[in-house]
């Protein structure tokens, strides 16, 4: 009786996901795969059926802008996130020492992880820009040699882009790794203090590793913006100076709207999206294994 | 979504109220993207005499030229078209009429003898096949040279009308501690502003080998070097804050007289406008030629995808004739700064930098169709980021920008 309950259960709980999981296959994996189609066509503004292969794929091979792109994606995502990670640490170990007025400086940190990117990068754009920004202002108060220009400077505007980034996002990486951080039972701190080792050592030896899951879940978060990377760049440079803050996302938008070229667009997509499976699977295929190997213990 | 949700439903109560009879007035929805304070009053003009003339005008402005066409785009292949739809005068309709999406004007044209009264640069680019596909509702200039007159007065300089005066106007301008040419380093203005130098510099002929043929000959000429040297000059005249501005504050920087002058479309006239300021007194415009005037026509037209009932074509038919009267078209052109593609209008109301238009617009020698009706997206798109690269990156040189662009020439598209 109570096994057939459960069975019950179990079929209404499927019925329950069906819709759910027809529309993520059917809107997901469709979606994929008629961008996938699209990529092999000469598709113009319209989507036509003119089968040319791989021809798509060559003509982005031998994109400037597109290559230009991918590195400064790569650039953009190591900085961020070794950054973002940094800072959100520190923050929330800062934080964790018991500071007084703590929810107001949580609060300050995580603030600006409420703006939107656009809000970010205007704002930014603004502060950095040589006319109007930092280094006015410190013309003005008579640094008149000073300079930081970066932003109207190709060979340095992707770092600018570092910079609004972490400033948005190491408040988010602060309240996970604060949460991780009053998980660790005070006994480990106490222990390790009779021991008498420095704080650094304790951080770095004891509590970074039990923060493992923590890091974890700020990696997976803020991975994903930077494959996602689109709205900082549109509106702090715009891609610019020239084609030095371009990424791989604003190119595919470019493509498939105000240049009506739907085949180049769904290429880089496509591009995008393999890179991405080829990053993740490997990775997925090892946490699998390494469940089973637990479960087998 | 709300919006769309009351357009769907206010075509769904249209068609539901077929058969129209004679008292229900002709509906029309019309997508745009003309959403600033002048666009807006501009295309003002044409829902009230739309409405006058027994219409109803349904107005969708969408902000943004991209998004605006993109909506229009997919609801015409989803089969919801609106009535008429903005395009920019150029290619960016061709996919529609290759997948026959659009209803042709060939008998308004011919009834309106378009042959004699457009100027031919704005007729072949709404012409696909010997067929009219659309109605050109204003023609905008895309080459200016705008010019401060107190920043002038300040630097002691005048108006340059050529490339060699205005390097000297931009050395006094500079000289008096002005920044001496306003710009925006967004990349659609680098390749405006290059186009002004190449059409300025090389005519209509090398304008058009260039955008048009893709003449590979011509881009490894002297002549062609020669423009590419003027418009890498022209970099050491802007300022720093170039890259973060938007055109129309560089426009208030030519305005205010903190810069002497700006390469600009004449929809900057409507800044100027709003600052109270008069064309010929307060700013100055020009076209920079060494030879012939070359006066870059672009613009917007209405298309007006292939209707379903009569009902429809009614209204479609009624705005047709709304957009092409030559005294609502120069009402409209006032207020936004353009010039009315219909040579028979009287433009004596406009200001002196539009009848100066009209009247280039009168010579065949001195206009050449602008860059947009020359080339498809695919190809501005990948020249416009060849451009920007080299306007911005001193480190490429002449040499590789060249070789750069004949490749582009060489992929097909």
């Amino acid at each position: 009786m109570a096994k057939r309950r459960l069975i019950g259960s179990r079929v209404s709980a499927q019925v329950a996901l069906a819709p759910a999981l027809l529309i993520a296959l059917v809107i997901y994996c469709g979606s994929t795969l008629w961008t996938l189609w699209i990529s092999l066509t000469t598709s113009r503004m319209l989507p036509n059926s003119v089968f040319v292969g791989l021809r798509q794929y060559e003509v982005l091979a031998s994109n400037d802008r597109w290559l230009a792109s991918i590195v400064n994606l790569a650039v953009f995502g190591v900085l961020f996130m070794v950054a973002a990670l940094t800072v959100g640490f520190l923050l929330a170990a800062l934080i964790d020492f018991r500071v007084r007025a703590e929810s107001l400086f949580r609060s300050v940190f995580l603030y600006p992880f409420s703006m939107s990117f656009i809000v970010t990068g205007l704002a930014w754009r603004w502060m950095l820009d040589p006319t109007l920004g930092f280094e006015k202002l410190l013309h003005d108060v008579g640094f008149a040699d000073a300079h930081f220009n970066w932003l109207v400077r190709p060979d340095r505007v992707i770092y600018t882009l570092v910079i609004a980034a972490v400033w948005h996002a190491s408040g988010l990486v602060m309240a996970i790794m604060l949460a991780g951080l009053r998980g660790v039972d005070r006994e480990i701190w106490n222990a390790a203090r009779v021991d008498g080792l420095p704080v650094w050592r304790i951080l770095v030896f004891i509590v970074i590793p039990m923060l493992r899951g923590s890091f974890a879940t700020a990696f997976v978060l803020l991975a994903t913006s930077v494959v996602r990377l689109y709205d900082l760049s549109v509106a702090m440079t715009n891609g610019g100076p020239g084609i030095a803050s371009e990424v791989p996302a604003k190119f595919v938008m470019d493509y498939l709207f105000e240049r009506g070229n739907l085949a180049l667009a769904t290429a880089a997509a496509t591009t995008m999206l393999i890179t991405v499976i080829a990053v993740v699977a490997p990775w997925y295929h090892w946490q699998g294994r390494k469940t089973h190997v637990g479960a087998a213990h | 979504m709300i919006r769309s949700l009351l357009a769907s439903t206010a075509v769904l109560a249209l068609l539901s109220a077929a058969p129209a009879n004679a008292q229900t007035p002709a509906r029309a929805e019309v997508i745009h993207w003309w959403t600033s304070a002048g666009e807006s009053a501009a295309i003002r003009v044409y829902a009230d005499a739309f409405n006058k003339a027994g219409g109803q005008w349904v107005d969708t402005a969408i902000a943004g030229g991209a998004n605006a066409r993109a909506a229009a785009v997919n609801r015409t292949v989803g089969g919801d078209p609106p009535t008429a739809m903005q395009f920019n005068t150029g290619k960016q309709f061709d996919d529609l009429v290759e997948n026959d999406l659009l209803a042709n004007v060939d008998g308004l044209a011919k009834a309106q003898n378009w042959n004699t009264v457009l100027p031919a640069a704005i007729l072949d680019a709404v012409t696909r096949n010997g067929h009219v596909y659309a109605v050109p509702v204003d023609i905008h200039g895309q080459n200016w040279l705008f010019t401060s007159s107190a920043a002038l007065a300040k630097a002691g300089a005048t108006q340059p009308k050529n490339f060699t005066e205005l390097f000297v106007t931009l050395d006094k301008l500079k000289a008096a501690g002005l920044v001496p040419l306003a710009f925006s380093s967004q990349k659609n203005w680098e390749r405006g502003l290059f186009n002004a130098v190449l059409s300025g510099m090389g005519g209509s002929e090398m304008f058009t080998k260039f955008w048009a043929k893709r003449d590979v000959a011509l881009v490894k000429s002297p002549e062609f070097r020669h423009v590419v040297d003027t418009y890498r000059r022209l970099h050491a005249y802007i300022d720093a804050g170039a890259p973060s501005r938007n055109w129309n504050d560089a426009t208030a920087m030519v305005i205010q007289g903190k810069a002497g002058m700006q390469v600009m479309g004449d929809w900057a006239k409507g800044e100027f406008t709003s600052a109270n300021q008069v064309a010929g007194r307060d700013y100055g415009c020009t076209v920079l030629a060494d030879h012939e005037i070359t006066y870059q026509l672009g613009g917007d037209i209405f298309a007006f995808p292939k209707p379903k009932n009569a009902t429809v074509a009614a209204a479609q038919t009624l705005l047709e004739q709304v957009v092409t009267d030559p005294a609502t078209q120069v009402a409209f052109s006032a207020k936004k700064g353009s010039i009315p593609p219909r040579q028979d209008a009287d433009v004596a109301s406009l200001d002196i930098c539009a009848r100066q238009a009209h009247d280039w617009l009168r010579d065949k020698n001195s206009q050449v169709a602008a860059n947009e009706l020359l080339s498809p997206p695919a190809v501005t798109g990948a020249m416009e980021d060849l451009i920007s690269q080299f306007w911005n990156d001193q480190s490429v040189t002449p040499e590789v920008f060249i070789t750069k662009v004949a490749g582009v020439f060489g992929q097909t598209f």
